[in-house]
Formats: C-alpha cells, sequence, structure tokens
C-alpha cells in the first residue's frame, strides 16, 4: 500500500494559524451584541441539601435584573449532560434546576442582569433555605448499606441501584480466569489509586445565546459537541431542535471537558425568557469547582504470571467516584477496562466495574477517557509483575504484548455504553515504538546504573517504560459527515460538523481533502462547525477526527473528484480511464490538460450546468488501536520526596500521521498533562465537599519553566481502515507517562507508589517507611 | 472618572466607572487578543503591553492605567506581513487553540526587545507567566528562539 502522498504525511501550516497568530475575534466571546445581558449561576455551598425554600424577589427587584430562573421557574425534565450520540448510556439524572442539591457547585439559580457586576449583586439577594442532608465522600462508603441516598428523585432513569448511589456496573469476562490462576506460579493482588484532576482549558466554557429574526434560539458556544448541544437543549428547553442553530466558533481548549452541555441550558432559558442576548461563562474558580473532572478510581489487579512470564490470567476490579451526577460514568469505566486489557495477550480476563455517586464535584470525559486510569494500575502492575519473578520489564513485556493480526476480545465484549465489535489489529508498530523509545533514553545503560547506585540519602536517578493503546473512534457507534463544493477558482468549501479545538482537526481535514482533489490545502477553506450549515458530526472526542469524520471528508472528495473527471472527460473528449488529477489540472495521457478552473466553470455555467459537490458520511465498526511506548527518566530527591521528571521519551504508532507536525504537538500537550496528572494537579476538598484550590495559583499545571525535555517519536505504519492509513493520535499519549514515573521512580529509590499524584510528601513517606 | 490612554498608538480619553479592570476596557475597545482564562492574574492570557511591560491586565484597573501606552496584539503584524515572532509561532506549529498565543507572543516581544540573544532558559522564564494548557510549550520556546535568531 502506498504511503507516496503530496499534501498527506506533511507538516502542512495550519489552516487558522494565521487569524490566531494576530489574535483575530474568532472566539466564543469576541463579538459584540446590541444590549446583551449578563448571567451568572448560584451555586450551592453545600454538598448535600434540600431547597425548603427560595425566594429571588429581592434579587428580581435590583435595578438592572432582567430575570431569575429557580427550580420553580422551569420544567423538570430529566436529562444527561454528557454530549453523547442518542440515546445516552448516561443516566437522565440532571434537570436544569433542581430543588435538591448534590454538591458544593451545583446550580441553584440563574440571574440574567444589565452588568456582570448587577448579576453578582443579585446573586447574593436570592434567599435560600436549604435542609442540610448527610453527604458522603468516600466512594466505598456510598455503596454501604445506610449511606444517604443522593438520587432519590423518582423522576431520574437509567441508574443501575439509586439505593446504594450505584451509577453502573459492568462485568466482563474472556476465558476461564479461576483455570488460569491454577496455571500461575505467581499470583500478584494490588490496589493503585488515581484521582481528581481538571481539564483546565485555559478559554472557560462560554456561551452566547441570542434569538435571531425568526426567532430561533442561537447558541453560540464553546463546544466539542455542536450537534449533540442542539439535541440535548432542545429537549431541555422543550423545543424543537429546527429552532435551534449552535455555532462553534475557534474552540479555545476542550479535553474533553467541553463535551458536556453545562451553561447551554440555562443560557438559552434565559434568552428565551427575555428575548435579549444573553452571555454566560464560568470564572476559574467555577471551572475547578462546578465543570467536569477525570473520574477517580480505585482498582485493584490480580495478576497470574507463569515462571517463563506468561500472564495466565488477570482481574481488573474498578472503584469509580462519578461525583454528584452520572454523566460519563459507565463509558468512561468501560474504557479502563477495554482499553488496559487489550494491551496484553491473556486468555483469561475477568473485569468488574462499579461507579457511584457522591456528593462531590461531578466527573466527565477527560483525553483519554478512563484509559489513563486504567494504564497507570496495569503498567505499574507489570513492572511489579516483571520484579516478582525477576525478569527485565521490557522483556516480560514483550513475552506478552499483542501482535499484529490478534483480537482484543475484551473489547468486544465490553464496548462502550453497548456490546462492542471484533476487533483486528491490523496496523502495528509498538515493536519499533520500544525499540526507538529506548535508544532514545538511553534506557540499557541508565536502568543499570540506577540499580547500582541506589544507597544512601542524595538524589538517585531512575528510568521507567509504560506500554499503552487506545482506540480511533467509538466503533459501530458515532458517525460523522462532510460535504465539499467547488468555486470557480478551483478551491473548495469543505463543510464538517466536527470540531477542531485546538487539536489541529481542520488542517488535518483539509489535507485530506486536498490528497484525494490534488490541489494543495490553500485551496480548500475549511468550515467547522454550525448546525444549520455543515452535516452532523459526533464532534470531537474518543480520538474520532482523523479517522471517522476525515474517513467522511475523504469519501466526499473522492465523489467530487469523479464529478470533475466526468466534466474533464467532455472538455477533453476523452474517457475517464485516460484521465488523471494532477496539480489542480486534469491531465489525459495523450498530454491534454484542462484546469479545474475551467472545469469548474463549465459545470456552472455552460453545459448541462451544475454545482460539483458531494455529501458522505462515514462511520466504521473497527476502531484500530494506536500504541505508545513511554519512558520517562527521573530524579528522586531522597531528602525531601521532591521527584523531578528529566526526559519523557514518547513513540507513538499513529499509522500515517496527515501532519507530523501536529501530531507531534498533540504528544506534547498530552505529555504535560500527563505530568500535572502524575505529580502536581489534585483537587482536595476540606472534608465538607468544599474544593481547596479554585485558581490557577493552587491548581498547579505545568509551566514552560516547570517542562523536561520531551521527545516525540512517531512511528509510521499503515493502517488500511483509515483515510490515507490513518489512526488515532490525539489520548493515546496522556496514558503512558504516570505508570512510566512511578516504574522510574521505583528504578531510582526502588519504592512502590500506588497512589496518584506523587507529591513530595508522599514519596518522602513512602521512602521513610521502607 | 475620566482617563487618558494611548492604544495600540491611538491616544483617546475614556469615561469610566472606577473599579472597571484595564481587561474589560480593552476588550470593549475591540482589542479582542486581550483574552481571559482566570481573572485571578495567574495565566497570563490577558496579557497586554503596558508602557513596554507584560503586565496582567485582569488584575489592573483602567484607572491605574491612566496616562500609559498599551499595546496589545491587535498592533502587531498584518495578514500579509506577519511579525517574525508571529510567522515563527505559525511556521513551528506553536499554535494549538491559540487562546493563549496573543499573550505568548506579546511576552515572548517583550523578552527579545529587551534581550535579542536569549538562551533557552530565558525563553522560557518569559513565558512561565502564560499558561498553556495544549502545546506543552515546546513549539512555543522553539518558535521564539527562531525568531530571535532571524531578527
Ligand atoms: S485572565 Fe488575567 S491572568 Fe488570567
Ligand atoms: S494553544 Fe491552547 S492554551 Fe495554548
Amino acid at each position: 500500500m502506498s504511503d507516496d502522498f503530496n499534501v498527506v504525511g506533511k507538516s502542512e501550516r495550519r489552516v487558522d494559524a494565521v487569524k490566531l497568530a494576530l489574535g483575530k475575534p474568532a472566539f466564543v466571546d469576541d463579538i459584540e451584541l446590541p444590549g446583551m445581558l449578563h448571567a451568572k449561576i448560584l451555586h450551592s455551598p453545600h454538598a448535600h441539601a434540600r431547597i425548603v425554600n427560595i425566594d429571588a424577589s429581592r434579587a428580581r427587584q435590583l435595578p438592572g435584573v432582567a430575570a431569575v430562573l429557580t427550580y420553580r421557574d422551569v420544567k423538570r425534565i430529566p436529562f444527561a449532560t454528557a454530549g453523547q450520540g442518542h440515546p445516552e448510556p448516561s443516566p437522565y439524572d440532571t434537570v436544569m434546576l433542581d430543588n435538591k442539591v448534590r454538591y458544593v457547585g451545583d446550580r441553584v439559580a440563574v440571574v440574567a442582569a444589565e452588568s456582570l457586576e448587577v448579576a453578582r449583586q443579585a446573586l447574593q439577594l436570592i434567599d435560600v433555605e436549604y435542609e442540610i442532608l448527610p453527604a458522603i465522600f468516600d466512594p466505598q462508603q456510598a455503596m454501604q448499606p445506610g449511606a444517604p441516598i443522593i438520587h432519590d428523585e423518582p423522576d431520574c432513569s437509567g441508574v443501575y441501584d439509586p439505593q446504594r448511589n450505584l451509577i453502573a456496573h459492568l462485568h466482563a469476562e474472556v476465558g476461564n480466569v479461576a483455570q488460569g490462576f491454577a496455571q500461575a506460579d505467581h499470583i500478584l493482588e494490588r490496589e493503585y489509586r488515581t484521582h481528581y484532576v481538571q481539564q483546565a482549558s485555559i478559554e472557560p466554557h462560554i456561551a452566547i445565546t441570542y434569538l435571531d429574526e425568526d426567532d430561533r434560539l442561537i447558541i453560540r458556544t464553546s463546544t466539542q459537541v455542536p450537534f449533540h448541544v442542539r439535541r440535548i437543549v432542545a429537549r431541555v428547553l422543550d423545543i424543537p431542535v429546527r429552532r435551534i442553530r449552535v455555532i462553534k466558533p475557534r474552540i479555545g481548549g476542550g479535553f474533553g471537558g467541553k463535551q458536556e452541555i453545562l451553561i447551554e441550558d440555562l443560557c438559552g432559558a434565559l434568552t428565551l425568557l427575555t428575548r435579549r442576548p444573553v452571555r454566560l461563562e464560568y470564572t476559574r474558580a467555577e471551572e475547578l469547582t462546578a465543570a467536569r473532572t477525570r473520574h477517580p478510581q480505585i482498582i485493584r489487579l490480580k495478576t497470574g504470571v507463569t515462571r517463563e512470564g506468561r500472564l495466565t490470567a488477570i482481574e481488573m476490579n474498578v472503584l469509580e467516584n462519578g461525583g454528584a451526577y452520572g454523566t460519563h460514568s459507565l463509558t468512561v469505566m468501560s474504557v479502563t477496562g477495554s482499553r488496559s486489557l487489550s494491551l496484553y495477550r491473556c486468555p483469561n480476563i475477568r473485569f468488574e466495574a462499579n461507579a457511584v455517586y457522591t456528593n462531590l464535584p461531578v466527573a466527565g470525559a477527560f483525553r483519554g477517557y478512563g484509559a489513563p486510569q486504567g494504564f497507570f494500575a496495569l503498567e505499574s502492575h507489570m513492572d511489579e509483575l516483571a520484579e516478582l519473578i525477576g525478569m527485565d520489564p521490557i522483556e516480560f513485556r514483550k513475552r506478552n504484548v499483542v501482535k499484529q493480526g490478534d483480537e482484543t476480545p475484551i473489547a468486544e465484549v465490553l464496548g462502550e455504553g453497548r456490546e462492542g465489535y471484533k476487533q483486528i489489529i491490523r496496523s502495528y508498530g509498538l515493536d519499533e515504538c520500544i525499540e526507538r523509545g529506548m535508544e532514545a533514553i538511553g534506557w540499557k545503560e541508565k536502568r543499570q546504573q540506577a540499580a547500582s547506585s541506589q544507597q544512601g540519602p542524595g538524589v538517585r536517578r531512575g528510568v521507567g517504560v509504560a506500554l499503552a493503546l487506545q482506540a480511533s473512534g467509538i466503533p459501530g457507534v458515532d458517525m460523522g459527515a462532510a460535504s465539499i463544493k467547488m468555486n470557480e477558482d478551483g478551491s473548495f468549501n469543505l463543510l464538517v460538523g466536527a470540531t477542531d479545538i485546538g487539536t489541529g482537526a481542520d488542517t488535518v481535514l483539509a489535507q485530506i481533502a486536498a490528497e484525494e482533489l490534488s490541489v494543495p490545502v490553500e485551496r480548500i477553506i475549511m468550515y467547522s462547525s454550525d448546525t444549520d450549515f455543515t452535516p452532523f458530526d459526533p464532534g470531537a472526542y474518543a480520538s474520532s477526527t482523523t479517522y471517522i469524520s476525515g474517513g467522511a471528508v475523504k469519501k466526499a472528495a473522492v465523489q467530487v473528484k469523479q464529478q470533475i473527471l466526468e466534466v474533464a472527460s467532455r472538455l477533453l473528449e476523452d474517457n475517464i480511464e485516460n484521465l488523471r488529477c494532477e496539480a489542480g489540472r486534469v491531465m489525459s495521457v495523450s498530454g491534454q490538460s484542462v484546469s479545474y478552473e475551467e472545469i469548474c466553470l463549465s459545470a456552472l455555467y455552460q453545459r448541462d450546468q451544475f454545482q460539483i459537490m458531494a455529501v458522505a458520511s462515514h462511520m466504521s465498526y473497527d476502531s484500530p488501536p494506536p500504541f505508545a511506548a513511554t519512558f520517562a527518566e527521573v530524579e528522586v530527591d531522597t531528602e525531601t520526596g521532591v521527584v523531578r521528571v528529566v526526559k519523557i521519551v514518547s513513540a507513538i504508532d499513529c499509522g500515517i500521521p496527515v501532519n507530523p507536525q501536529a501530531a507531534e504537538g498533540q504528544i506534547e500537550g498530552a505529555v504535560t498533562q500527563a505530568l500535572g496528572f502524575a505529580l502536581t494537579e489534585d483537587m482536595p476538598h476540606d472534608g465538607q465537599g468544599r474544593m481547596l484550590n479554585t485558581d490557577f495559583k493552587t491548581y498547579r499545571i505545568f509551566t514552560a519553566m516547570d517542562m523536561p525535555e520531551i521527545i516525540p517519536i512517531l512511528v509510521k505504519t499503515y493502517e488500511p481502515t483509515g483515510p490515507f492509513g490513518a489512526k488515532a493520535i490525539a489520548e493515546i499519549p496522556i496514558n503512558g507517562p504516570a505508570p512510566a514515573i512511578a516504574n522510574a521512580i521505583a528504578n531510582a529509590v526502588g519504592v512502590r507508589l500506588r497512589d496518584l499524584p506523587f507529591t513530595p510528601e508522599k514519596v518522602w513517606r513512602a521512602l521513610h517507611q521502607r | 472618572m475620566r482617563i487618558e490612554l494611548t492604544i495600540n498608538h491611538q491616544t483617546k480619553s475614556f469615561e469610566i466607572r472606577p473599579n472597571l479592570l484595564l481587561m474589560e476596557l480593552l476588550r470593549q475597545q475591540r482589542c479582542y487578543s486581550v483574552k481571559h482564562g482566570c481573572e485571578t492574574g495567574d495565566c497570563g492570557a490577558c496579557a497586554a503591553l503596558v508602557n513596554g511591560k507584560l503586565v496582567n491586565t485582569c488584575i489592573m484597573l483602567a484607572a491605574q492605567a491612566d496616562g500609559a501606552d498599551i499595546i496589545t496584539l491587535e498592533a502587531i503584524g498584518a495578514p500579509e506581513r506577519l511579525d517574525p515572532l508571529q510567522a515563527a509561532f505559525v511556521d513551528t506549529g506553536a499554535i494549538q487553540c491559540g487562546y493563549c498565543t496573543p499573550a505568548m507572543i506579546l511576552a515572548a516581544k517583550e523578552l527579545l526587545d529587551r534581550n535579542s540573544h536569549p538562551t533557552e532558559a530565558d525563553v522560557r522564564d518569559a513565558l512561565a507567566g502564560v499558561l498553556c494548557r495544549c502545546t506543552g510549550y515546546v513549539k512555543p520556546v522553539e518558535a521564539v528562539l527562531r525568531a530571535a535568531q532571524q531578527r
């Protein structure tokens, strides 16, 4: 199969970079609407309480206040905030405004006023009488009999067992685990813990809503999922889908945080009520208390292994904290199992998982979506197993890891929200990822040095490895579409519902179209996305854009190219079989040629006129996994417990990288978020459910100064089911760093940390408890 | 109260409420490159050059800037004539979502204006006040070093 492309595989300039470099007004907030109101949300100060009485009359009387909404003013329509396909696999346990609050930060009321200042004042004039209910913060206790029931409302649906605060339960098995353990020479059982972290896109959630001249509700919002926003908001506001138009301008980062309906419903409701434009934006404090987070998980792994280092059985048990609402809890933990347990050939696997409600912030989608948790546990565990049987960790992994042509049976059983489809690994570059990664980190020398320098205090160095895989879209669930239209100058409008949230997706999709149509990228005019004009797309999640939406772009381009050839065949009086497209022209074998301009002009104005254009949809029952080998080199200060990461090597097989520079950017960004996950980011609360770090001073994401050296390596393979051989890249690089760092710490100082993040205190304690 | 500001080389006087933030005023003046990501002075997205210094305009009152000379990204470069820094950001792939980009470029400009041969550490130090959640800072640092070479 050829990977000799003109545009694909080249680091083309981003199609949107110039406007962003100039600071042009491209984002949600960068417009001016006359008469715009400013909205603010009143959040609950209590973790669990019933609203016995709420009186907004004083707030309503404040000059400049246009509207106040409480649960008394809105229809009670249960829905899921998760921006997923219909029907959502998430429970319908949320209403726009409720008479019960379930975490500190839950919605109580919303105000729209002439200015933000007045809106803020008005919030203070809303009198709320709460009946405080016992709250529960520990996911283990939440399932115990007698625990307070967080969702006791009768109209919530899709919850596995509300009486036990059980959002969802999963059980999957392949082979015979008991038999597998019986065949093992060693059995190891360990528990790993992951914590709350926040997506922290620099642009907060923001929506601006208004009514157009046809009285339709326009929602201009920073979302990853415009079509899901339209469908879900229509339901919540009880108006038909046709009355809503969602516009997605430029998005200032998402990472899964903007895969939810967090503010669009309230903002839209205020516009419907006041008939005026309304702007609603989260502050950073709201982002850190009332937006979504990664799901904390407690993962128990029990594994059987033979003396020769073969896995005989794996049992994974997950307890997941969903926080106060169910949203993505089920699918996130299904991904925890289906991704991590697909990495190794093991004939006997059992996966069991429970997601529970607590009175803490709501966990949702965050890059990797369950996989970083699963791989932290699994890849820490693999090192522990290797140590147990006295084998080199890489040798041990190589002995067990999946290979080309393998099936991943657990992914088929588990699926994502519903049963999955059989997956066969067709493109496979993991061996090369390992080889090149080892080389780049200097594995052999450094591993030995660390082992020989372990005694005594001081700063110790070590290296660690972790492998991972991910998927490319949700097989059999999501469908993306694209439309391409030709213009007189031989350029093309490419309209997609897909959302570039900073990933470079617009550029990658333009490259796919340009490649198929044999034109330079400048001839592709991108537009994404507007529910009125662009065809459907599930949105930016599950690493699906290049693979799924890109598949649609390619199909549409194939059809457009066919039309171009048909017109050319008429103009050149030659058969299509004798024609080919090259650099914006159609050439015939006889040496004649005609330009795209002439072709389009002829089609539009001269004979048998028609618009050269096509729409195509694409879905897939395949979801080829990209593969990763991550290597970390760390320094551990044995006196203070401070871990400094010196270097991260992230070697990724994403098939053919459509835009290598953008792919590297995905790796570098994901690694940085993973460093925060491993070392500095955490969301502790005060015991009453109030989050303690609600600003960027105390919620520490990495700055330019904190960064280690990052070496991204792209290992090329050709994925036959992907557009021009491509598979996904966005999420996979976030899976490896945390376990690689845990393994490097163990290599440096001989202590095993199983509880993220690795703060100096935890490391110090572990060193002293040895 | 009344203040006078020079914004992107144009001097104007403004009647403002005393607690108006400089960030709000600049955005009202359609300097939309001044972004907001925290409003507590921690993310740097709202940066502008005030009398040549990089300032987080979300924690500065407009009144405090009375008489100041303010430069935002709107005054730097044009579509056909990008500033070398802008060109370097575009070419190295230093722009992902682009939300932090205006502040990054201004921070880099402030650095290069006082130090035309920065080391990588200098660049990291200068960019440390601007948080980016997309790029991992790898390509932005590369962009600034590349622009420094070309200046
Ligand atoms: S918005 Fe000003 S520093 Fe963050
Ligand atoms: S590019 Fe998105 S925050 Fe920097």
